[in-house]
Parts: structure tokens; sequence; C-alpha cells
């Protein structure tokens, strides 16, 4: 066992143990900080793949952005949900084994593909990963366009959200 | 890289399958959406390890995963807001009562 491969197994371990707390534990407040606990781990995923700008972008995006919003979506709305009754619904078994079914299928459909068992080459000499993402994503021949359509998609949502959140006030 | 592709690929499925109970088995609708974060961020490691372990110097998987981050910003934004909103008017995050919609 290569120390990538321990690092690997940690960081997934960290990843799936506290995805499990996300979706199991009780207070909405710690499932929302278990969440930063799990972005965090995919976030040294992204950077054991070598994808730097990706590792950064999840830790300010996901971690600094997202995760904070969620804090505070629970924090107005929390009152009565917290103290009564179970957070799970009654028949809870039926997506647990629905999840655990699907992982199976994928698992043996994985391993089924050939080739998939290979490891990576080395990264190519000279390749600068974040300069080629900026590239790719303003040139004309690449993927310009679905960058445009992506902010667009994000101001019409944030404008949208703005107006959501206050026109119930009076 | 002496890690092989598959465990990348069963590590996403398995974030991917909490999420998706998660999604499925929560009250609350805030809990929900923390579900379909881990179900985007497994599609994200996917897209991600791909593209290192294909064609680095292609970089269609970390541009898709760029979009993917947009996209998922906007989804919480918008939905955070709806919830808030209804709870304003109907003092209830719990999904199954807010059901005025259906028939």
């Amino acid at each position: 066992m290569t120390a990538e491969q321990i690092i690997f197994l940690l960081t997934g371990a960290l990843v799936l143990g506290s995805g499990l707390m996300v979706v199991t534990v009780r207070n909405l407040l710690h499932a929302a900080l278990w969440l930063v606990v799990s972005l965090f781990g995919v976030a040294i995923l992204y950077a054991i793949l070598q994808a730097n700008f990706l590792a950064v972008v999840q830790v300010v995006v996901y971690i600094g952005a997202i995760a904070i919003l969620f804090i505070f979506a629970v924090m107005l709305t929390r009152r009565e949900l917290m103290e009564k009754g179970r957070q799970t619904r009654s028949n809870w078994w039926i997506p647990a084994l629905l999840g655990l079914l699907i992982l199976a299928g994928l698992v043996v459909l994985i391993l089924s593909v050939p080739g998939v068992n290979h490891t990576a080459a080395a990264m190519p000499a000279g390749l600068d990963t974040v300069q080629a993402l900026g590239t790719a994503l303003v040139s004309p021949d690449a993927y310009v366009l679905p960058f445009e359509v992506a902010s667009v998609l994000m101001l019409a949502a944030l404008v949208g959200a703005v107006y959501v959140a206050t026109a119930g006030k009076k | 890289m002496s890690v092989p592709l598959s465990w990348y690929l069963i590590l996403a499925a398995a974030l991917f399958c909490i999420g998706l109970y998660g999604v499925l088995s929560r009250k609350n609708a805030i809990a929900i959406l923390l579900g379909v974060e881990l179900m985007l961020n497994a599609v994200n490691v996917n897209l991600v390890s791909f593209w290192r372990y294909l064609d680095p110097a292609q970089m269609a998987g970390q541009a898709f995963a760029v979009i993917v981050f947009a996209v998922a910003a906007a989804e919480v934004a918008v939905g955070l807001a709806l919830i808030i909103s209804v709870y304003r008017r109907r003092k209830t995050v719990v999904a199954d009562e807010i059901d005025l919609m259906k028939w």
C-alpha cells in the first residue's frame, strides 16, 4: 500500500462517515456542520486528483457559501421541528433498501467495465491545469457558451431567490 | 497516481446512495436539500476522476464540474429561498405538510 492509497482510504472514510451523519443525525444544525466536513473531504479528493482549482473552489463556494446558506436557513426555520417527533419517515427502510440495491448494482457495473482498475498515467509535462481550465472556459472553440449560460442562470437564480425570499413580507 | 479509478467510482457511488437515502427518508425540506448536495458532490467526484484518469489535457471534465458548481449554488439559493418563504406563510418546513398543490 502506498501513501497515496492510505490517504485516499482515510479521506474516503471521512467523506462517507460524515455523509452518513448528514442523513441520519437528528439535529439539523449538526447535519449542516457534518455536511461541511464531508465537502472538505471531497476537496481533499480533488487535491489528490491534482484538480487544484476545483479543490479551492470547493472550499470557497461549497463550504464558504452553500454550507453557510444552509446554516442560515436552519436557524431561520428551526423552532418546533427540532424538539418534537422523528426526523425521518416511518418507512425509512424502503429508501435504505433502495440505496443499498442501487449501490450494489453500481459496484457490480463499475467492476465489470474493462480497464477500470488501471491507475492514472503521470500528468503530461508542462501542463498547467489551472491555466488550461481558464483557457477552456473562455475560448470560443471550447466551453465559452456553457460558461456564459451558467453565469446567466446563476444571476437569474439569485435575483429570483431574493424576490421569493422577500415577497411574503408585509 | 497509485489509486485505481474504480476506487473513486465506488466512493462516488456510495456517496450518491447516501445522498439518495437522505433525500427519500428525511421529512424536513432543508434536510432533503442537504441530501441533494451530497448527490451533486458524488457526480463531481466522478467527473474529476474521469478527467484525471482518461485524458488530463482535455479539460471537459473540469469544465463540466465548474458548471455543476454553479448550478448547485443556484439550486441551493432558490431552494432555500422557497423554503424560507413557505415557512413564513405556513409555519412549517415538513415536506409532507406542504401539500397545497396536492389534490
